[in-house]
């Protein structure tokens, strides 16, 4: 059943449900719905457990922000004494020592964390076709994908088997399966949420954030996670606003930019309707809606696979099968052990990846590649804090298509690459960006649309996001 | 050198330098040395998934230190950056490092050779970097890996190839561990390896202006071993150039037991290191007020301090110079000066000459450290007062010196014990005078017909008479006059 948090929180400040009968509702539902291979590790014995004891705390007036919440996240983030595979043979069987800050936070504020859920391997990938341990199947048509790569968190929370879920997004790996799944997905400001815990892929891309079944659920999370972490650089010390003060805020007045290069020919007419018709409610209730041109976005796929794969054959450089994860019993010297435990205990999309990256920084290719890269990636930021002076928010599609077949795309990685081709610059930027359900298309799939805001413009973002959900027509 | 008519090296040195931070560079874990093996360990210094580095920003003070006492300009802006290769005691696969934009460049030191010669060896760079763990070899079983090591900080100082001789490049380092020593940063082991040596080496005909082919040298772990490897390689090259061979770029180690440098790898099989930005740690940004504050709390240097001895305490330049050749033992030489009561320049210069002599010879006897030295300062300061007020001799003061390296007694307690106390007294050494000359008579007559050499017979005599507790100075007078009279 699904059900967003006010409802639930109501419910149980009325003492007409526990904790423990929600989560045992959420557990059902998982198993029920087992074939669509949303969960790599459910915590039973630990959800009812701590259920009943923040049933007491109810009872005694003392529970959390986010008591009886709960919560679905994604497997590439660290909680203690818990495996964290990352959809990867190489993570298979991998004990995390420590828990992520977001997941300490969400602990401290008594949401209850119900296990781990399916990704693309190492969060490359846009459809959950490419973790180890199988695809996750589309709830509503499951030889569909549920987009990626945190498909298992998009399926879990629009499905009930979690109120919300923590997924992670690199490249729109948070909006895309939002999207597909007829759900809402925050992607934070870089820095706004710590990292710390996250298993890196891109470090300077990566961002946690939440999934929910609705924009205030969503913020109710992200007002829980975000903030400056001394265990992470790169988080910001920007101080965190009460994000649901203004959520209900009227927008009259404000600016809402519709960037041209977002809405060529590869566009699908249905989710050019859906946002045609975004538009007019907006502009009916005192909204101004104009063109803006934002155009180094043409470069920013290319942009993005350089820098994003340069990172990342770094940061799994790890994985060498010397300390922990995958080894292979093949090995015979200290050279074959790191080949064939990384041949062995990679997936094809991350080898991929880590074979362009490792190109991209080589000596010869520095400058054509990374450097380049970096300076493209600047532009973009700055084209967006250019426009930003114009406009309040952007409106764009989420993805060019809704849903597609599983298979599909897996034989040509560029057309799947293509798929995250209005999120990434939202990465490349640092900005924020929300993608939102609006409607379906003729097949039944639900397409998303995607607002997105300047650095820290969170507040806005949720406000906008929220006023189109509850006068959705679509 | 045979070929040093003909031929010229040209010498640059990187110094690695293990920096006395209490934590690590981007965890809180121990940098302590010598603790049981994979102790000092957390996710982070394991490079576990998921975790993130912080970086330690006394490792930032400490690498400004030695920039300013290098001259070097200190980047307002500085980056940090991976440096990416494969090896099981590197647990993330990279090691943080500093690339295109290090926190230090363009300095210089003086060194000062054999001959007093004072010459300008420029600094490229010094940067921050994290160490990778130890790899300990059993040979034929297999290799085990020590993480403690992992992520100390460590400083690299680039030297700009300015070196002309082995010699040069001995006194350069021996600079460098002065410096750093001073600065407090390391303790300038270099056979614990808290301080590393490798070196580029070339050779070029005399006068012209094109460097040769360089060859890397690694692992000299040792003062004397830089020397050696460079003198050993140097030669080769030389000799390689004279049979009309071409140098080839090549990584070599020095193998300290053959004498010899062995190849390690050539330039086609050099590592690609990939170096990138670390995108997980936030520019380096130093004010001008950081700077400012680190220059005020810089320590004396060791030629300012040189200066200042000669200058203060009026001691001969050769003293300073062994006195300030390592910070220790100026430091133990000052502790002394502070505790004299004293403070003339016949007291200082006792104070130099017992740290010199008696002092230095039993740190290297014993290989106890000068902080560790059995006479504190302020023991060896009151022996020198007792000598300067004349309460005991010089030969006294080795007597009482040697039982202070054993017991914790003052020198006065000492001196009482065992009964030392000089005798001053005109009329006691008199009598015992009188007596012996009455007892020696032939000789007296001898003196007197001009055999003045039997002087130091009656002072001996006086002497074993008196247990060495004579004046000295006071017996030679009295015997003089006694003798004339």
């Amino acid at each position: 059943m699904v059900q967003t948090y006010d409802r639930l929180r109501t419910a149980l400040e009325q003492g007409t449900t526990t904790c423990e009968a929600i989560t045992q509702n959420y557990l059902s539902t998982i198993y029920e719905k087992q074939h669509l291979n949303a969960f790599l590790a459910v915590y039973e014995d630990y959800a009812l457990n701590t259920a009943r004891s923040i049933d007491e705390k109810m009872k005694r007036g003392t529970a959390g922000p986010l008591a009886g919440m709960v919560v679905a996240v994604k497997d590439n983030i660290c909680i203690k004494d818990r495996t964290v595979t990352c959809g990867s043979r190489m993570l298979e069987h991998f004990v995390s020592l420590y828990d992520a800050t977001v997941i300490q936070k969400l602990k401290d504020a008594d949401a209850i964390i119900i296990g781990k859920t399916n990704l693309d391997e190492f969060a490359m990938g846009s459809s959950s076709e490419n973790s180890a341990f199988g695809r996750v199947k589309h709830p509503l048509k499951n030889e569909y994908v549920p987009g990626g790569s945190s498909g298992g968190s998009a399926v879990a929370v629009a499905t009930g088997m979690s109120t919300t879920a923590l997924g992670s997004d690199t490249g729109g790996s948070i909006r895309q399966p939002a999207a597909f799944c007829g759900v809402v997905g925050l992607k934070p400001t870089y820095g706004r949420v710590s990292r710390f815990g996250l298993v890196a892929y891109a470090s300077s891309f990566d961002v946690i954030g939440p999934l929910g079944n609705c924009v205030i659920d969503v913020a109710r999370v992200l007002q829980v996670i975000a903030g400056h972490d001394e265990k992470d650089s790169t988080s910001a010390y920007v101080p965190v606003p009460e994000y649901l003060i203004d959520i209900h805020k009227d927008i009259t007045g404000l600016r809402v930019g519709l960037p041209k290069e977002y809405f060529d020919e590869s566009l699908n007419s249905e989710i050019r309707s859906a946002i045609e018709s975004a538009v007019n409610v907006l502009e009916r209730n005192g909204v101004i809606v104009q063109e803006v041109s934002l155009p180094h976005t043409k470069y920013a796929i290319a942009t993005y696979y350089i820098l994003v794969t340069a990172e990342a054959s770094s940061n799994l450089a790890r994985y060498d099968g010397a300390r922990y994860g995958y080894r292979s019993q093949n090995a015979t010297d200290l050279y074959s052990l790191y080949v064939k435990s990384r041949s062995e205990g990679f997936g094809e999309e991350v080898k991929r990846r880590i074979m362009l990256g490792t190109y991209v920084l080589s000596a010869g290719y520095y400058d054509a590649y990374y450097r380049k890269g970096q300076k493209v990636r600047r532009l973009i930021r700055d084209e967006f804090q250019q426009v930003f002076q114009e406009i309040d928010c952007l409106l764009t599609p989420t993805s060019p298509t809704t849903a597609f077949k599983a298979g599909e795309k897996l034989k040509n990685p560029l057309e799947m690459y293509l798929s995250d081709i209005y999120t990434t610059s939202a990465n490349l930027a640092g900005i924020p960006g929300i993608s939102i359900p609006w409607g379906v298309d003729t097949n039944g799939m639900p397409i998303g649309v995607q607002l997105l805001a300047p650095q820290f413009g969170e507040p806005l973002l949720l406000r906008i996001a929220h006023f189109l959900e509850s006068h959705r027509t679509m | 050198m045979w070929w040093s008519e003909k031929y010229e090296p040209v010498i640059g040195l990187e110094v690695h330098a293990q920096l006395l931070t209490r934590s690590k560079a981007f965890c809180g874990c121990s940098t302590k040395f010598g603790d049981s093996p994979n102790s000092n360990v957390c996710p982070i210094c394991l490079g576990m998934p998921g975790v993130l580095p912080v970086l330690n920003k006394q490792v930032v003070n400490f690498t400004i230190r030695m920039g300013l006492a290098t001259h070097c300009t200190i980047a307002p802006i500085s980056i940090f950056a991976r440096k990416n290769y494969f090896y099981p005691d590197l647990p993330k696969g990279y090691q943080i490092s500093q690339y295109e934009e290090p926190i230090c460049q363009n300095g210089w030191v003086e060194i000062e050779l054999k001959n007093g010669v004072r010459k300008k060896i420029g600094i490229t760079r010094i940067h921050m970097e994290e160490d990778a763990g130890k790899s300990i070899h059993e040979i034929d079983i297999d290799t085990y890996v020590d993480a403690n090591r992992c992520g100390v900080p460590l400083i690299e100082i680039v030297s700009e190839p300015d070196m002309r001789s082995p010699e040069e490049a001995y006194h350069y380092l021996v600079t460098i561990r002065q410096l750093v020593t001073y600065l407090g940063i390391c303790d300038g082991n270099m056979e614990e390896g808290s301080l590393r040596c490798d070196a580029n080496v070339s050779v070029r005909l005399k006068g012209e202006k094109k460097l040769g082919t360089k060859v890397e040298v690694k692992n000299m772990n040792s003062f004397r071993f830089v020397e050696r490897a460079l003198q050993y390689e140097i030669e080769r090259q030389v000799e390689a150039l004279e049979r009309g061979d071409e140098i080839t770029q090549e990584t070599m180690l020095w193998d300290a037991n053959r004498g010899i440098c062995v190849p390690m790898r050539s330039k086609e099989e050099a590592h690609d290191y990939r170096y990138f930005p670390d995108p997980d740690l936030v520019p380096v940004v130093v004010s001008e007020a950081w700077i400012e504050e680190v220059r005020r709390e810089l320590p004396e240097l060791p030629l300012e301090k040189r200066d200042r001895y000669i200058r203060e305490y009026k001691i001969p330049q050769y003293d300073a110079d062994v006195l300030t050749s390592e910070y220790e033992i100026a430091n133990y030489f000052e502790r002394v000066i502070k505790h004299l009561t004293h403070r003339t320049e016949e007291a200082y210069k006792l104070v130099s000459n017992w740290t010199m002599g008696d002092v230095l010879r039993v740190v290297n006897e014993t290989h106890v450290s000068m902080e560790n030295f059995p006479v504190e300062p302020q023991r060896l300061a009151e022996m020198v007062d007792l000598l300067v007020d004349g309460t005991i001799s010089s030969k006294i003061a080795k007597e009482v010196f040697e039982e202070m390296l054993t017991s914790k007694e003052t020198p006065r307690c000492i001196i009482e014990r065992k009964g030392l106390m000089q005798i001053n007294d005109p009329g006691v050494i008199g009598k015992v005078l009188d007596e012996i000359l009455t007892r020696h008579a032939q000789q007296v007559e001898a003196y007197r017909s001009g055999k003045t050499q039997v002087f130091g017979f009656f002072v001996g005599e006086t002497m074993k008479a008196m247990k060495g507790k004579a004046n000295p100075k006071i017996v030679n007078e009295l015997l003089k006059h006694k003798l004339q009279s």
